[in-house]
């Protein structure tokens, strides 16, 4: 480990990173929107908000990957002129390190070896013996008998031995010290001992002078180890103080979202008769004919494989159906559900082929007819539907992919998280056609990460680490009831 | 540990078996000319496939190494031969060539199966230039030292072990090799990292480009002469020789040792069947079929490890 | 290269725009390349000739095209898929029937038949390397090709058995002024284009080729979609085989040889994708003719075999750079 050298840890509230009034748009969205706040050394951030609320955004731009739209970072310590350096080369020599969920090891390395990667400027002679050395001693001093070799590939390693690699060498020494380190959910995958060993760590770093800004779902965690709390929503600092100001209720409430008037009450009148059980997954989650079922929590946490392996498990990969039981709305276009090299008539009617061909050949008037219907229907704007589908905007190309799934007359719709980048208009369209659907008998499984979606639903089951934490039904779907099971609200361990 | 271990014992072992057969077939091959005899031309073959393995290990394919071998080869026949210094530049500017290409693929984002399709009819063409017919000859040096005779282990055994130990060192133990890897393994966190994947993916072709110049002088020197179709089996050869050491076509996972075992492997397999008495027709035939056995049994070891 | 269609001037006229839809097909350049290196052969000749030329470039290229389609619906399936066993599948195919033959006329139509199994137990062997044994394609088809080689050699024995006359006589042959072969390659080409333009099973190819993921979640069922392509290649594989065997007087051990790598390019210089999940029938045909009006051209001229592999493989380079999308900053 490295406790950052005397001098700086004798000044124990200088600012480590100050970002003034800092912007972040991606296009037309805002993902952040003047953020302001001081890291000092020697201070441990805990950063909550539900999904989307900017987090992931916000410590992008702390450690310098993302170049802010508006507004300044500046790192102290920083003799050069700030225009001349990339951010990320800026970040990189005030001390700033980052552990995400998206593992950046190498798994066909070593643990040793991996230390190479982010120490580029490591000496060559006798490297893997510096090497060995060094992950060790970062290894023994977060986790106490850890049991991992240096010499281990890190692809034969479980999950939680590669994250407590991938945080070891976060707060391993190099050529810079460590002066910040950022955790993104570092204990997801750690069993409790291992996790109370990097709580203890983290509160020996900040003692010692440095600082840390943890993220976390286990809300016990962060009122143990954070000494100051910053909530995040819709892109900016809701609210930011002292530990000891906050009990779990204000967190829960200065995370959560307004309630749209009523929607949830409407929601629980219009499900009259639902018919038998269709559906039930191996995790408990169940629906019945015509109903809405909901899959809430954040993200990550196990919705997107439940649904991928209920369709798939539905649907066969020898024969297609002229009917087919399931189908798929994707959330992730570019990894589940757009083909880019085609047009968006082809698009639409990929899911429905079968159901209008003759003899093995492409019925292209029903082809061309279906798609103008749902072009209607569901408002795609495009002045050709040959145009190829990349043309369109991220929003329109997920009308798309909701059409090539409606218009086939299977029973059941399986969406995954489907409104990322739909505007809100379009979003009323569609619940509004979602709850027609639904009540001429089919099921939807609707997995999103928003919660007045969720409040569209009549039975919603909340993930948390890949199991379901609650369910609810009726009056009971409320979006701070959905807070509270997707944070895990008990203390870290007894 | 172990793992890794588990994953060396499969090529060794059907090595092995392989060479066990053969010594129980023919008792006579277990003596010094036997096994130089068996292994001779195991060497540019393990030339070869450390060139290949270089290219697997970056996540690309090499499907010109054999004529790039061929080529090679008739360089040193020819141009090494009789005007050295003309002929080692234009080795060296064929590895430059090979830096250059790798740096190609990546930069414009092609695929490497293509562009070394393409580049295999340049090097076989150029080799049809230089050598229209099978001749010259190879530089007496070459010539002596693959015919040296070294006291009890015959050059055929030596040589391999010192290729798999020098791929080795660079490979798995400098701090190149490492980066190298890495590049296989996660190309993502090398970038965030602040590496140059350009310029590491040019390295490991031209590394690649160097073994192949090699693997071309080694078969000059053990056959005596050369023809731009001498090496052509090497493309697909190079490519089973390293899956069948452990490495796979993705992630960056390959071993140098295991990859030269596999090499003197399918050498084997293909002189195996001479002593079986059967036809020599099924010497590809047993290269193919010991392919897949090992590829099964791999399959079978994975499953368990999986299930455990 | 896909373009944006240009929108801007909408009352331009028709003929421009359709000369402009004409060069953006990816398959026009193949068919001019072929045309100046027909025209370069004439200058050098003066004219004479030209119609045996275009008689023997047909007669050549259909062989790779009918390999070169087999070998295009493999490659759309996207990256990693490729069949290395085309010339060993030829070579068996060819050497089984032919000794099945043994010259006799009455044969010719069981002989096909046996052709046709062994091309489908071909596939089906490839194809269960790669689904059972999880094998990637390319070491798969690899691996099977060596055992295929393998029989080919066996059952030959060094025998050159010669094909029964009606049948060298059909091949060597043809009909109003275009070559029986030619008219066999145009037949599989129409199928092919068919199946790749109007078929649901085209249309499953081409989408698992662009996101094998995005396929099967839209209920594609993808494997069995691979299964047809790799025993639909082995297919035009062995009926090539079969074919070229009969042309040429006889199986032959090496006859396969050059289809590996040439079957690749045809596919790219006809303008598919490598990267899988766009393809196009017409651009094959371009290819294949100028592949072999190329090397005429090549060898009119005086120049060597050398010469022409050089610049087939800079060719293929080049073709492969310009339709490429600068990825990656250097």
């Amino acid at each position: 480990m490295t406790p950052p050298d005397i001098s700086t840890s004798a000044d124990l509230s200088a600012p480590v990173v100050e970002l003034n009034d800092v912007h972040m748009a991606f296009g037309p969205v805002q993902a952040l929107s003047g953020a302001s706040l001081t890291i000092r050394a020697g201070e441990c951030i805990g950063l909550v908000g539900h999904n989307g609320a900017g987090k992931s955004t916000f410590v992008n731009v702390v450690n310098g990957r993302l170049t802010p739209t508006g507004g300044a970072v500046s790192y102290t310590g920083e003799q050069a002129p700030q225009d001349q350096v990339r951010n990320s080369a800026r970040a990189h020599s005030a001390g700033i390190r980052s552990v995400f969920q998206e593992l950046s090891l190498c798994p066909n390395l070593t643990v040793l070896e991996n230390l190479r990667i982010p120490y580029s400027t490591m000496p060559r002679h006798r490297w893997r013996s510096l090497a060995r050395t060094t992950v060790i001693e970062a290894l023994d001093a977060v986790f106490p008998d850890h049991g991992i070799s240096a010499h281990a590939l890190v692809g034969d390693l479980s999950i939680a031995e590669r994250q407590m690699v991938e945080i070891a060498i976060a707060f391993s020494k190099r050529d810079h010290d460590a002066r910040l380190v950022i955790l993104d959910e570092p204990t997801s995958s750690l069993d409790v001992s291992i996790a109370r060993q990097l709580l203890a760590h983290i509160r020996r770093f900040c003692a010692a002078g440095g600082a840390v800004i943890f993220i976390s779902h286990m809300l016990g965690e962060v009122f143990e180890v954070a000494s100051r709390i910053v909530v995040m929503k819709d892109g900016r600092i809701a609210e930011a103080r002292e530990t000891a100001d906050f009990t779990h209720d204000d967190l829960v409430e200065a995370m959560g979202h307004v309630v749209p008037e009523g929607d949830a009450a409407q929601a629980a009148e219009a499900r009259a008769e639902l018919g038998p059980e269709v559906a039930r997954l191996p995790s408990g989650l169940s629906a019945r004919q015509g109903e809405i079922v909901g899959l809430a929590g954040l993200a990550g946490h196990g919705q997107a494989e439940a649904l991928a392996q209920f369709f798939l498990s539905r649907s066969s990969k020898w024969r297609a159906d002229d009917r087919p039981e399931v189908v798929f709305v994707a959330g992730d276009r570019a990894r589940d559900g757009v083909l880019p090299l085609w047009s968006i008539l082809r698009n639409l009617s990929l899911a429905t082929l079968k159901e209008f061909s003759r003899r093995g050949i492409v019925n292209r008037t029903a082809e061309a007819a279906l798609a103008q219907d749902w072009q209607q229907r569901i408002g795609i704007r495009a002045d050709k539907l040959t145009d190829p589908i990349l043309s369109l905007s991220g929003g329109n190309q997920q009308k798309v992919l909701f059409a090539r799934a409606l218009a086939s007359a299977a029973p059941i719709v399986v969406m995954d998280d489907p409104m990322r980048g739909v505007d809100v208009g379009t979003k009323k369209e569609v619940y509004r056609m979602i709850r027609s659907e639904a009540a001429t008998g089919r099921t939807f499984l609707w997995y999103s990460t928003e919660t007045d979606e969720i409040l569209e639903c009549d039975r919603v089951f909340v993930f948390r680490n890949g199991d379901i934490s609650a369910e609810l039904t009726g009056a009971d779907i409320t979006a701070e009831n959905m807070l509270r099971a997707s944070f895990e609200m008990q203390e870290a361990a007894e | 540990m172990n793992r890794e271990l588990m994953r060396i014992l499969l090529p060794v072992l059907s090595l092995a078996i392989l060479l066990g057969a053969v010594f129980y077939l023919q008792p006579r091959a277990m003596s010094y000319f036997g096994l130089n005899l068996l292994f001779n031309l195991a060497i540019p073959v393990a030339l070869a496939t450390m060139a290949q393995m270089m290219i697997l290990m970056v996540n690309d394919i090499d499907l010109s190494i054999g004529t790039f071998v061929s080529f090679c080869a008739c360089v040193t026949a020819t141009f090494v031969q009789e005007t050295p210094l003309l002929g080692y530049a234009i080795l060296l500017a064929a590895i430059a060539g090979y830096a250059a290409i790798g740096a190609l693929i990546y930069v414009r984002g092609l695929p490497a199966i293509v562009v070394t399709l393409g580049m295999s009819f340049v090097w076989g063409g150029l080799a049809v230039m230089i050598l229209p017919s099978p001749g010259g000859a190879p530089p007496p040096w070459l010539r002596t030292l693959m015919t040296l005779k070294p006291p009890l282990v015959p050059l055929a055994i030596i040589a391999p072990i010192v290729i798999a130990l020098l791929a080795h060192l660079f490979v798995k133990r400098s701090s190149m090799g490492v980066l190298l890897q890495g590049v296989g393994g996660n190309e993502r966190a090398l970038e965030r990292a602040g590496w140059s994947i350009v310029r590491l993916r040019a390295t490991a072709y031209a590394v690649a480009g160097f073994f192949g110049v090699l693997s071309g002088m080694a078969l000059v020197g053990l056959t005596t002469s050369a023809d731009a179709n001498i090496a052509l089996r090497y493309t697909l050869l190079s490519i089973a020789g390293v899956i069948l050491g452990g490495g796979e076509f993705t992630g960056g996972r390959i071993s140098p040792i295991g990859a030269v075992i596999g090499a003197l492997t399918l050498t084997l397999a293909a002189s195996f069947l001479s002593f079986l008495r059967l036809s020599p027709d099924w010497q590809i035939g047993a290269q193919g079929a010991i392919l897949i056995l090992v590829l099964a049994a791999r399959l079978l070891v994975s499953r368990r490890e999986a299930a455990a | 290269m896909m373009m944006k269609p240009d929108t801007s001037n909408p009352v331009a006229g028709t003929s421009p725009n359709l000369l402009v839809a004409t060069i953006r097909k990816p398959w026009i350049w193949s068919y001019l390349a072929a045309l100046l290196a027909f025209l370069a052969t004439m200058v050098l000749s003066g004219g004479q000739g030209a119609l045996s030329l275009l008689y023997a470039a047909l007669t050549f290229a259909s062989f790779s095209v009918m390999v070169g389609i087999g070998q295009m619906f493999v490659i759309t399936l996207g990256p990693g898929n490729v069949d290395l066993s085309i010339p060993a599948t030829m070579t068996l195919v060819a050497t089984l029937s032919l000794k099945f033959m043994g010259s006799e006329a009455g044969l010719i139509l069981p002989g096909f038949l046996i052709a046709l199994i062994v091309g489908l137990g071909c596939g089906m062997f490839n194809f269960a390397l790669i689904l059972l044994l999880r094998i990637p394609p390319i070491i798969a088809t690899l691996s099977s090709s060596f055992l295929y080689q393998s029989l080919a050699i066996w059952s030959n024995r060094g025998l050159r058995i010669k094909p029964p006359e009606p049948l060298a006589e059909f091949s060597t042959s043809g009909v109003l002024g275009l070559p029986n072969l030619a008219l066999v390659a145009l037949l599989l080409a129409g199928l092919a284009w068919v199946v790749l333009e109007r078929a649901v099973v085209g249309r499953w190819v081409l989408a698992i080729g662009q996101n094998l993921r995005a396929a099967q979640l839209s209920g594609v069922p993808v494997h069995a979609v691979r299964f047809c392509v790799y025993v639909g290649s082995a297919l035009l594989a062995a009926v090539t085989g079969f074919l070229l065997a009969s042309f040429s007087g006889g199986a032959n051990l090496n006859m396969g040889a050059e289809f590996m790598l040439m079957s690749i390019a045809v596919v790219v210089i006809g303008g598919s994708s490598i990267a899988g999940g766009n393809s196009n029938v017409p651009g094959i045909w371009g290819a294949a003719l100028f592949m072999f009006l190329l090397v005429s051209m090549l060898n009119s001229y005086g120049l060597g075999a050398g010469v022409r592999l050089v610049l087939t493989g800079i060719i293929i380079v080049t073709v492969v750079i310009v339709a490429s999308k600068r990825k990656h900053s250097a």
